[in-house]
């Protein structure tokens, strides 16, 4: 009978989603925007020029294979999930090699893919920062955090905060964290989605969010942590190959010499271009300054040393304490394996990395350029995509048609399968740590456990389907932010204190969890990651200034300048009269990641609260902890226990 | 399982292999850890505090900073393979030593 419903659900859902996507390929026009931004080029004065003809009959085939393969992952996987332990930890049967692989797709989301080569097309050498805090990220993992999980933890962060604290208080307070920072993640990869596939292949955002939430939902109620598992590590495999395949083809246009690839984007009248008025917003050219090569110097993006640093702090601490990402250390045996899922994951995510840093990212500022980077949408996320279908189409125009095609099909994959990996983790705090632990007091049957996992997946799934559709026309990039400062501040000092500090207490646990949790959306709410139209106003206004001071002077403006002031004029007006979400005129601190001030709040809040109120209990009860956080099950194998 | 007994992890804990054991991966692991931290901020607060050197041409149009992150990429990769053949080579050793000593009931 499940079988039969399952199987007939499975066909549903594929129809729907199949039609979905055919129907639209009647409708709408595809890639309109690539088009017109890559056709626009051809004006301007660029190494490389061709027209982009989209093809959806390539994509949309693509796509299909992605479905059925994940599905056909999901149908072999809901065979094998009987428990909770094969929903949330994949029976711990995963090997070293397998999680690594799962791991880096964990990791690598669109942001990693798209959007890092985007930022680093747009705004030069500061996008190389996005992948430097990630390797510093899993480095800490790798030192801190992931032996210890392994040997410690059953399936969620909530086991491990509550080793020696008492239940009900530690575990609410995580299962609200975990909830709230599970939400937001999700909102910022359904939205990166909806935009995503309405840039490339004009489906209506509203389908597509609907449609990946579906799917996502159905990849974690039916197969749980072996299927998320799978689908993850089948997706690594297509992105790392996507990131090859670019990686040859424009290393191939520079004979693999980044010597000769830096020359050409220092010396494009694009990029130097694109530095002075789009960036430095000098209306007019400043004699003797090298915009060319102040693209690949720091500071383009974020000037503030300390402020690059607190978004170093964000990765360093927020990638290790994210719930979906320390999951996957539940899933694999022992402490040996869980070390070489991280080197693994390491060596794969480093090598992703040092491609993009040399000829994805920089080849697309040369050979893309920002100007149509940026015009493409997706603030910058679709550098890569532009990339391969320009280069792809020098070699013969259906290689240009393929290539995109794959890539938007790899994109879709990635974001799959990390949102099933979100749900399950915010499903594993409602469900594991709410409901079985706190409702039920651990009292609980497998049975109802299982159901109760699936209930909270779908809770969890839907909800963040609800918010994604009324998020359509934020800017959801805070909220990003946010989700990784809360996992740095609150999540991450508990983790720690947990785990290596013998005065930790409840109280501290939870001190640190709220303060940081607060701190991370307080800082946020006033920080410049929010929009402040004021602001807007004010550079508008100052680039009105300038050029009607030229005009003034009797000097004709170009073409290009006359259409610089027209659309400042129109940002001044659009914007002089609102305020933030919060009603600011103006950031009230200069860092846009709060990291640096609200880890150590975290930290504080935790100590300071351990030792105010002390636990003589608990403090006794660290022994155990400190002995198995070295030597794992074993020891308690060995004597029985 | 009637003669199941209870560790005394305390008296474990004070074990002196245990304490080897604990003192020889925390130097090496919160050691190691530090310094790349440590190396990791330098840029950041390099490129704000000493922005010529960083923005210093060394082959050809590439500079200082963009040589820096690319190190620092290869470095964070060549550490997690050290840790990882140190881990199997000393620590896992030092650890199944000290469980069967455990087991032996010393």
């Amino acid at each position: 009978m499940k079988r039969i419903t399952f199987k007939i659900a499975l066909i549903l859902i594929s129809t729907l989603l199949m039609g979905g996507v055919l129907g639209s390929v009647v409708t709408g026009d595809m890639n309109v925007l690539i088009g017109e931004a890559v056709a626009s080029q051809s004006a301007q004065p660029a190494p490389v020029s061709g027209k982009i003809e989209a093809n959806r009959a390539l994509t949309i085939p693509m796509f299909i294979i992605v479905i059925t393969i994940t599905l056909g992952i999901v149908y072999w996987a809901a065979k094998r999930t009987h428990t909770t332990s094969d929903f949330y930890a994949a029976r711990s049967s995963i090997t070293g090699t397998q999680n690594g692989w799962a791991i880096a797709g964990d990791f690598m989301s669109a942001a990693t893919f798209l959007g890092v080569p985007g930022l680093i097309a747009l705004f030069g050498f500061d996008g190389l920062y996005w992948a430097i805090g990630p390797m510093l990220a899993f480095a800490t993992i790798l030192f801190l955090a992931a032996e210890p999980l392994r040997n410690l933890g059953k399936y969620t962060l909530g086991d491990i905060l509550t080793l020696r604290g008492s239940e009900i208080p530690v575990r609410s307070t995580v299962a609200f964290t975990t909830f709230i920072l599970c939400i937001m993640y999700l909102i910022t990869q359904l939205v990166g989605a909806g935009q995503l596939m309405r840039l490339l292949l004009g489906i209506p955002y509203e389908v597509s969010v609907i449609g990946t939430g579906i799917l996502m939902i159905i990849y974690v109620l039916f197969g749980g942590m072996i299927a998320t598992t799978w689908v993850q590590i089948i997706k690594a495999v297509f992105l790392m190959s996507g990131g090859v395949i670019l990686f040859i083809i424009a290393g191939v246009k520079l004979g693999f010499n980044p010597v000769k690839l830096f020359e050409g984007v220092v010396a494009s009248t694009a990029v130097q271009d694109w530095v002075q008025t789009g960036l430095l917003k000098h209306a007019v050219a400043d004699p003797g300054f090298d915009y060319g090569q102040r693209f690949i110097e720091p500071g383009l993006f974020i000037k503030n040393p300390w402020d690059q640093l607190s978004n170093c702090i964000g990765f360093l601490f927020g990638t290790a304490a994210t719930p979906h990402i320390l999951m996957r250390f539940f899933t694999v045996p022992d402490a040996k394996a869980a070390r070489k899922s991280v080197v693994v994951a390491m060596l794969l995510i480093g090598g992703f990395f040092l491609m993009i840093a040399s000829f994805i990212g920089f080849g697309a500022a040369l050979f893309a350029m920002p100007q149509t980077v940026l015009k493409a949408g997706g603030g910058g996320n679709m550098a890569s995509l532009i990339l391969g279908k320009l280069l792809g189409s020098e070699v013969a125009p259906w290689i240009g048609d393929m290539l995109l095609a794959y890539l938007c099909a790899v994109a879709f994959a990635t974001i799959l399968a990390v949102v099933s990996g979100v749900v399950l983790a915010g499903a594993g705090g409602l469900a594991h740590d709410f409901y079985v632990n706190i409702v039920k007091k651990g009292k609980c049957e497998q049975r109802e456990q299982m159901k109760a996992a699936r209930i909270f997946a779908i809770v969890v799934g839907t909800i963040g389907v609800i918010l994604t559709l009324m998020c359509e026309k934020q800017n959801v990039a805070h909220l990003g932010v946010l989700a990784f400062g809360i996992a740095a501040s609150g999540n991450f000092p508990a983790l720690m204190l947990a785990l290596f500090w013998k005065k930790t207490s409840t109280s501290g646990v939870i001190a640190a969890l709220l303060a940081g949790t607060i701190a991370s959306v307080g800082l946020v709410l006033v920080s410049p990651t929010m929009e402040y139209p004021k602001v807007i106003a004010a550079q508008a206004n100052k680039i009105v200034e300038t050029l009607e001071k030229k005009q003034a002077e009797g000097i004709v403006l170009s073409e290009k300048e006359a259409a610089t002031l027209a659309k400042a004029r129109k940002d001044y007006e659009a914007n002089k009269n609102k305020t933030s979400i919060i009603g600011l005129d103006k950031p009230l601190i200069p860092l846009k990641n709060p990291g640096i001030v609200a880890a150590p709040i975290g930290f504080l809040a935790g100590i300071i609260f351990s030792l105010l109120l002390p636990n003589r209990r608990e403090e006794e009860a660290y022994s155990e902890i400190h002995v198995r956080l070295h030597t794992g099950k074993a020891i308690s194998e060995t004597v029985g226990q | 399982m009637a003669d199941r007994k209870q560790l005394d992890w305390a008296k474990i804990a004070q074990d002196e292999s245990f304490i080897e054991l604990h003192k020889t991966k925390t130097r090496f692991l919160f050691g190691w850890w530090v310094a790349l931290t440590l190396f990791s901020f330098m840029l950041p607060l390099g490129a704000g505090y000493v922005p010529d050197l960083f923005r210093a041409k060394i082959i050809g149009k590439i500079n200082f900073a963009y040589l820096f992150v690319i190190v620092q990429i290869v470095i964070s990769m060549s550490m997690s393979v050290i840790y990882y053949n140190w881990a199997n080579r000393v620590s896992d050793k030092m650890t199944e030593e000290f469980i069967k000593k455990v087991k032996r009931g010393d």
